[in-house]
């Protein structure tokens, strides 16, 4: 029965991670990040992505009230910001997030706060998602942990 | 046990364990590279913070092998920081970024990166980092190898593990090195050989230096990037990386060449031709390494000090470059980066200067700048900065005392004169060549003036650079103005020993004319002489005598010394490396002092007879102080 759930936890996981991949939500290097976590960092993805999640947090409501200002001038801020949400992002393997901040970046370099505010609006919708989804497979993986956990004595 | 078996092991197996500092504002970047780095195995620390990255590198230089370094960092730009560790403690450095614009990429380059990454980073990357600790550390080695010490900064670090594993590193390939690098040592001319697997550094030899400063002439000092450089330099085996690294340095002394030029040049006005005016410029910078480029503002001021009193100007004495052991930096010619902008020399006094930079690894010859120092001559005025020397630092020292000396000069039998042959012989375009250009025409008077008595040609002064030829050439090329007098200088040199023998020559005088190339400095008669030891034999010696016995003392006493120093030997390790002293061109490849030169110290004697004989030099001479050729280096 323990077994069974494990097992279908892994199902579940690796159900989850094809969507993500195949939706273009994650790229390879979050696969990278995988083949960090070993014993000696066992929660090194969790750990990484969590500060990423912390990071990006800042930035998008730093973003945010960059273009809400009304005298809003310093693109070059908010390249910066951008600039580090784009390295983040792209090392943890969030392609699609990382995609809507180039073209934020783009529309920011431009000076054009319409096509800015239009992307930082992307790029919180698929922000949200992001984390919604990484938290799904972190529950999953959780759970397959005290699963297996759970077999291991027996 | 378990302690010393852990050693044992890692000791033979870098890059494992090799110290990497990390440095990312960004902290899921910074994670994710400690990770990647620990997987590698490599020994990390990381911190978020340039300002905390450079405090650690600097408390102890030996603590790390490798910085990584993010380019967006909110505290100080990632470029800034390269420049710092570059400069400062000589590590390589590896710039990371999300942003892979071409421009930035370049930007890093020219900075001195020796490498660039793009995020995200991948494992794979990182697995090969160690090659450019690798090739430092080659360098290095050369250099030990030179300055007589065979101890990697790395072996006398402290720790243990990454320490043991360096030191056994070093010691393998030193081994494996060893026969290639004795043959090799003086490594005057790395043109033989530059680089090779075997031959673990590059030295930037005057030749070396000469091509690259050509080669960023012709591409113009703005649009010079490593590649085109490395392409038009030709040099086997040279990579991109060292020219990219070169250029660096090169670029920052130029910079900082110009703002003494521009001293130079309004103290020049301000003294007038006729006397010592002799601003040198930037060949009293010269020399030293980039790391005295920071202390150059002293040398600046040094060498406008005793440009005032002495008139003469003769020696770029940096005193960084004159650091070496202590010996007097006068007569210490700092070998700055062949400055590219316009040598004109033109006045009466034209200083050509070739600066010899030595260059990160302390030892080596960027370039040289000689100064020449004419026509102050008349004012018999000895060189005399080279007691300037203010702080001597070891870097690159170059100790190239110009002495210019009197137009009589010196018929010192034995005397590698080299140097001397005398400016003024190619200015007058008497029989040497003497093409100087723009400082030419000011040599020439001045040379004349000096008094070449003897009807030799060769006049005073002798733009001994340190490897005459080869600082000649270089000088020659870099500045058109320069180059007719490093031809000639060359040339001189060889036909000197012949008329030196002349005993009624006139007490040589060693030509250390540091021709600035840039400056139009009106020089002063004094005579800068380049002290080194270029010939293994001979060491060339730019004794900076001083004919009349006269001129200002400060003169050339570093010649002196550096003479003494050495023995031979001393100058036959590569100039470049010898702390403190260049030589530049440790293999004076048969340009200059022609073998009947003796020692330095005959040279030195016979000169100094001469000069005593010769009484008061003409009213060209350069009133250089007598020195014993020693010079150099």
């Amino acid at each position: 029965m323990l077994g069974l759930a494990a097992d279908r936890l892994r199902a579940d996981m690796n159900r989850l991670l094809a969507f993500l991949f195949h939706q273009g939500i994650l790229d390879e290097q979050f696969l990278q990040l995988q083949q960090l976590q070993d014993e000696s960092s066992p929660n090194f993805v969790s750990e990484v992505v969590n500060i990423y999640f912390h990071e990006s947090e800042k930035l998008l409501r730093n973003l945010r009230s960059l273009l809400m200002d009304r005298e809003f001038l310093d693109y070059r801020k908010m390249g910066n910001h951008l600039n580090q949400f784009m390295g983040s992002s792209s090392s943890i393997g969030a392609k699609r997030v990382r995609n809507v901040c180039v073209a934020f970046r783009a529309a920011s370099e431009h000076n054009n706060r319409a096509g800015c505010l239009t992307a930082l609006e992307l790029l919180e919708h698929e922000y949200c998602f992001l984390k919604n989804k990484l938290h799904e497979l972190f529950q999953i993986q959780q759970q397959r942990v005290l699963a297996t956990g759970v077999r291991y004595p027996m | 046990m378990t302690v010393e078996r852990v050693i044992s092991e890692t000791k033979d197996q870098f890059p494992i364990g090799m110290r990497v500092l990390a440095v990312d504002d960004d902290p899921t970047c910074l994670l994710l590279l400690e990770t990647l780095l620990r997987r590698c195995q490599y020994n990390v620390t990381t911190t978020s913070q340039a300002i905390t990255a450079l405090k650690l590198l600097r408390e102890n230089k030996n603590k790390f092998d490798l910085v990584i370094s993010d380019v967006h960092m909110p505290d100080m730009d990632g470029f800034k920081l390269l420049e710092l560790v570059g400069l400062e403690m000589d590590l390589p450095v590896i710039m990371l970024s999300a942003n892979g614009d071409t421009k930035l990429v370049m930007k890093g380059i020219t900075h001195g990166a020796c490498d660039y990454l793009l995020k995200p980073l991948r494992i794979e990357e990182l697995q090969n980092i160690w090659q450019h600790v690798v090739r430092r550390k080659k360098f290095d080695r050369k250099d030990r190898y030179n300055s007589g010490s065979q101890d990697k900064p790395h072996t006398e670090a402290a720790g243990i593990g990454n320490v043991d594993q360096n030191r056994k590193f070093n010691k393998k390939r030193k081994d494996q090195n060893e026969d290639e690098d004795e043959d090799h040592d003086e490594n005057g001319h790395d043109n033989e050989d530059p680089l090779t697997q075997k031959k673990p550094r590059v030295v930037w030899s005057v030749e070396l230096h000469r091509k690259f400063v050509l080669a960023v002439n012709q591409l113009g000092i703005d649009k010079a990037v490593p590649k085109k450089i490395l392409e038009l330099m030709n040099v086997e085996k040279l990579t991109r990386e060292n020219v990219a690294s070169h250029l660096q340095k090169f670029r920052l002394y130029l910079k900082r060449l110009s703002c003494v030029a521009t001293q130079q040049a309004n103290m020049a006005a301000a003294l007038g031709s006729v006397d010592s005016t002799y601003s040198r410029m930037g060949s009293l910078n010269g020399l030293e390494n980039f790391h005295t480029l920071a202390g150059s503002d002293q040398l600046h001021n040094a060498a406008f000090r005793s440009f005032p009193p002495s008139g003469v100007l003769g020696i770029l004495n940096t005193p960084a470059g004159l650091g070496m052991h202590g010996l007097p930096s006068p007569g210490m010619i700092q070998l700055s980066h062949v400055q590219n902008s316009g040598s004109t020399c033109n006045d009466q006094s034209k200083l050509q200067s070739f600066v010899i930079s030595g260059n990160h690894n302390a030892n080596i010859l960027q370039g040289m700048q000689m100064s020449l120092e004419l026509d102050q001559l008349q004012n018999n005025k000895g060189v005399s900065h080279i007691g300037e020397q203010p702080t001597a630092n070891n870097t690159t020292v170059f100790p190239v005392s110009v002495s210019l000396i009197d137009a009589r000069i010196t018929g010192c039998s034995n005397n590698p004169l080299i140097g001397i042959k005398s400016k003024s012989l190619m200015l007058e375009g008497s029989s040497q060549q003497a093409t100087l250009h723009a400082s030419a025409s000011n040599l020439r008077d001045s040379v004349s003036a000096m008094g070449y008595q003897n009807g030799n040609n060769l006049s005073d002064f002798t733009s001994v650079a340190p490897a005459p030829n080869q600082l000649w050439d270089s000088k020659a090329d870099l500045q058109g103005q320069a180059c007719p007098i490093s031809c000639n200088a060359g040339q001189i040199i060889r036909s000197a020993p012949q008329e030196l023998n002349d005993p009624r020559k006139d007490a040589p005088y060693q030509l250390n004319v540091l021709c600035s190339i840039n400056s139009s400095i009106p020089v002063n008669g004094a005579m800068v002489q380049l002290g080194q030891c270029l010939d293994r034999n001979n060491p060339i010696l730019c004794r900076n005598m001083d004919l009349d016995s006269i001129g200002p003392p400060n003169f050339v006493d570093p010649l002196s010394i550096k003479h003494g120093e050495g023995d031979n030997s001393a100058l036959e390790s590569s100039a470049i490396e010898k702390d403190g002293y260049l030589i530049v061109q440790p293999r004076p490849q048969g340009s200059y002092i022609p073998d009947n030169i003796g020692s330095l110290e005959d040279l030195a004697n016979a000169m100094m007879r001469r000069e005593q004989d010769k009484g008061k030099p003409a009213n060209g001479d350069f009133g250089c102080n007598a020195y014993s050729l020693r010079t150099c280096i």
